[in-house]
Formats: structure tokens, sequence, C-alpha cells
């Protein structure tokens, strides 16, 4: 095929416009399987033919509208006609003439609820959104993820039937259910952007191409949910760690912590995007757990450096996140900003009981903090046992490295 | 759509056997399940409702061939026992979800949740 302009048209509108066939006909069909289908034909169908035809004035509108016939046909090929609600014929008219009302943004949502059902694994929930709201590749996935393409796919066609059969709908939930399922949809971008970001292990450069994919789907939640003030932050959260992307890792590659990175080398478009999202956000005064973790990584933002840090306010905003949100990983985050603004020996009061609990001995950044903590203390035998602790724990190998080093200079 | 509500239960046979007795007991009044079943008979969503004899009580008809056997005994030895089940017809798995997490179930059982198939020959029969 000869590579016109159409075909870089198609390229172009390929992601945006896939997830948007997706969404529009997983809705009416109620089946995701005939919408990845029909949508991958209209998409042939469009290759095939635009390089010759030229871009259809509304492309968007032409893809919906050729794969919701092909769905429509393989609804009657399987022996399903009478499956086909009348609705959907008369819609699909009204689309084609352009005078269906624009659900496009409830048919969005609607897909990123149930790819998101609780009903659903949580690695599954991840794989789905990956797949059918951000338009990842199963092959993407797998890779980024550490899981053999096919075992990924089995898993996709799996949770497909479990959907279509199980009755998950692809709805906006009703209002009793929708702090709580989108709390879990949240959660789900949180993940993405996390396992990108934490890096727990395999190929860095897919890995941070998933953070990439977690501040596109916050976006794009973020645009449909405008007045929602946690979504609001959990998008301005995920780009103030973004910004810091470029300063986290050297020229090897080796991770740079925090107190050492070169802040003339943080993103400032979306520390400035960041923040102004942040801003809005609090103003409507409904905070939350990603608001308040936003505002802690605004002010890192903001300092000039590590020394130089409103630590008091960061104390204080670890606190509120501590009330919402007692978990022992809050705390260690907690001890360090503590030791920060009122002194090791305060940081370490903080530490106390999480150590003590035994619930995080396998997690490397507490003893990392621990032992940051004990040599700011003046307690140097103590460090070098926490540093030795915190590279056993960690899994990644660049980190590893780093955290060895420490035990060793320690 | 149609769902089953499926009622697990670790129950021993003892445990069981108490409870059957105190529901008896309990028959002129009503209890947390009285309560239940009223309220998804007045939302409209109640098709049925069974509590089943112990698993002690099973018995098996086991298919080998042109043979029936039957045996004293549930189909397999499990710790986890059926106690009893609600159909119900509701819009979605969410609707469902929510009849479940009303049940009025003790601590350590399970509801397991189970969608009806829908469109099968077989079903014309039941008209």
């Amino acid at each position: 095929m000869a590579a016109g302009p159409g075909v870089t048209r198609l390229e172009h509108a390929f992601r945006e416009e896939w997830g948007a066939v997706v969404a529009t006909l997983a809705r009416r069909f109620g089946d995701l399987q005939a919408a990845e289908d029909a949508a991958a034909e209209a998409f042939a169908a469009a290759a095939a033919t635009w390089p010759e035809t030229g871009v259809p004035p509304n492309p968007g509108g032409w893809l919906t509208v050729t794969a919701w016939r092909k769905a429509i046909d393989a609804h009657r090929a399987a022996g399903r006609a009478a499956a086909v609600d009348p609705q959907l014929l008369s819609d699909v008219t009204a689309a084609e003439e352009a005078t269906m009302p624009d659900l496009l943004g409830d048919d969005r949502l609607g897909l990123i609820f149930a790819c998101c059902h609780p009903a659903l694994a949580l690695e599954v929930r991840i794989a789905l959104t990956l797949r059918y709201v951000a338009g990842l590749t199963t092959k993407e996935i797998a890779a980024a993820f550490l899981v053999p393409e096919p075992t990924l796919a089995q898993r996709l066609v799996r949770a497909k039937r479990k959907i279509r059969e199980s009755g998950i709908h692809f709805e906006v939930p009703a209002a009793a259910r929708l702090t709580e399922r989108l709390a879990g949809v949240r959660t789900v971008v949180y993940l993405v952007f996390n396992e990108g970001f934490a890096a727990t292990g395999g190929d860095q450069l897919i890995r941070g191409e998933l953070c990439e994919e977690a501040i596109w789907l916050a976006r794009l939640l973020h645009s449909l949910l405008p007045a929602d003030s946690e979504t609001a932050g959990l998008l301005a959260l995920l780009l103030l760690h973004h910004s810091r992307a470029a300063a986290r890792t050297d020229s090897a590659g080796k991770p740079v912590p925090l107190a050492e990175q070169d802040r003339s080398r943080w993103d400032a478009v979306l520390i400035a995007e960041g923040t102004s999202v942040l801003d809005e956000a609090l103003a409507r005064r409904s905070p939350g757990t990603y608001q308040l973790q936003a505002a802690i990584a605004a002010l890192h933002a903001a300092a000039p450096s590590f020394d130089d840090t409103d630590w008091p306010q960061i104390a204080l905003l670890y606190g509120s996140l501590a009330r919402l949100d007692p978990s022992p990983v809050v705390a260690v985050n907690r001890s360090v900003a503590v030791g920060m603004a009122d002194g090791p020996l305060a940081g370490l009061a903080v530490l106390e009981p999480v150590l003590a609990s035994g619930a995080l001995d396998g997690y490397s950044p507490l003893h990392a903090a621990h032992a940051a903590l004990l040599e700011k203390a003046g307690y140097p035998e103590r460090a070098r046992g926490a540093w030795a602790k915190a590279a056993e724990t960690s899994a990644v190998p660049a980190l590893r490295d780093e955290l060895f080093r420490r035990h060793e200079n320690s | 759509m149609k769902y089953a509500l499926l009622i697990y239960s670790p129950a021993t046979a003892e445990e069981y056997a108490a409870a059957a007795t105190a529901g008896r007991q309990a028959a002129q009044g009503t209890g947390p399940w009285t309560d239940y079943t009223q309220a998804a008979k007045d939302a409209g969503v109640l098709l049925g409702a069974e509590q089943l004899t112990h698993i002690e009580t099973a018995t098996s008809v086991r298919f080998a061939g042109e043979d029936r056997l039957i045996t004293d005994g549930p189909f397999m030895e499990t710790k986890e026992h059926l106690l009893g089940f609600y159909l119900i017809d509701v819009p979605d798995l969410d609707a469902a979800l929510d009849w479940a997490r009303r049940m009025p179930v003790h601590d350590g059982q399970t509801v397991e949740v189970r969608a009806a198939m829908t469109g099968m020959a077989w079903q014309r029969v039941l008209g």
C-alpha cells in the first residue's frame, strides 16, 4: 500500500478514534469482543479505501458508522438477528445522518467503568483499561507487565466473556455506587502510573510509556468528569510526579534520589499544568488523598533545593494524609518529612510503630528511610544494618546497587 | 437478567442443625432472613429461594456408561457447603451484587453470584 496522506491521517486518528469506536459499540451491543471485531473491520476498510477516495470530512463518524453496520451484520450472520435491538438500527441511521445526540462522553465513561469493574481481578482491570481505553496492543501490555502474550490474550478473552455473560453493563454507575466505583477507576489509573514510575522490574523504556498512558487516562477521566476534585487531584499528582522523570535517573540509568536531583531538568510545563489543575481542585474544598499527595508533590516542585523545601508544610500534609489513609506506606513517607521538619528523632518516632508491626519488612523504602534517619541522628552502626536491609529487599537492580553503595559508604 | 445468589458456608453438621432449630423456633416472629426475603419480594426481584438440608443428607447419582450409581453423600467432599440460594431478576451485575451484599449471612460465609444463561433452546419449554 502506498504511503499517501490518507495513511498518515489514519495513523494519527487511530488511537483516539479506535477507543471512541470501541466505546460506542461496546455500550450499544453490550459486547466488547463484538465491538473490537467491528472496529478492526472498519479500520481495515478505512486503510483500504481512504488512500484512494481521500479521508472523509468526519473520519470518526465514518469509522463509527462503518463499524456499527459491521457489528449488526456480524450479529445477523451469527443467527442472532433476534438479538439486534431495533433501536440499534434506528440509532445507526441517526448516527449516519449526524442527528444522534452526542453521547461519546457517556460511552467512554461507560467503557472505563466496565473495564474497571470490581467483579474483575485487579490485574485484569489494568489490562482491559490499557487495551480498550488507552488502545495499547496486547503485545505492548504483555511486555510492560512481563506476562507472555498468549497468557495476557487469554486473560482478556476470559474477561470479555465475563463482562458479557455476567451482566456488567457499559454504563456510568448509579449515584449510590458512583463514589466507590470512581475510586476504583482512579486506583487502576494510579497503578498503571506506579508500575511505570516505581519500575518493580522489566524493560525501563516500556515502563516509562506506562506513565504516559496513565497520564493520558487521567486526562481523559478529568475531561469527562471535570467537577470531580479527586480525579483532578489524580491528574495533578501524575503530572507533578512525571515532571521529575528526566532527573530521576542518571546517564547510566541509576536512580537519583530527590535530594540529589538536578532540578533544572524538571519539566516546567508539566509542573505548571499540574499545579494549575491542583489549585482549581483545591478551591472546591473537597479534599482527598490524591489532592493531598499532589499538594505535597507541588511543594517539592516549587522548592529551589531539597534543604530549602517547605518541610513543615509537607509534614502537615502528610499528617492529614495519614488520617485519611492510615497505611504504613504513608507513615514511611511521613517519617521522612517529619525528619526534615522537626529533626531525625521526630522522624524515627513516626517510623517506630511501622518497624514494630513488621508489616512492611520486605518494603525497601522503609529500610532506606530508617537508615537515612539513623544516620542523621548519629547512629552509624544501626544505619549500616538498615542500609543493608534496604538493599536486600529492593527488587530493582539499579536501585539495589545504589543502596549497597550506601551500605558500603555508611 | 436472572442471577442465582448461592450461599456457601463452612458450617459443620452440628452448627447447621443448631441454626435450623433456631430458625424453626423463631418461625413465629421475624428474623433477618424474613426481612431480607420480604424486601426482595417487595422490590419485585424475587423469583425463588430455597434453603437446603445439610450436605451429609445428600445422595448422588453417578453416571458411568449405562450405569446409574446411587451413592450416599455429596458429589465432592469440600469444606464449603451450599446452604441455599435465591433466584432474582435484576437489570445488571451491579444490582445483583447489591442484593448479595444485603444478605444477613454470618462472618466467614460467602455468597457467590452467578448470572443465568439466556436464549437457550431448552428454556422455551418453560414458556
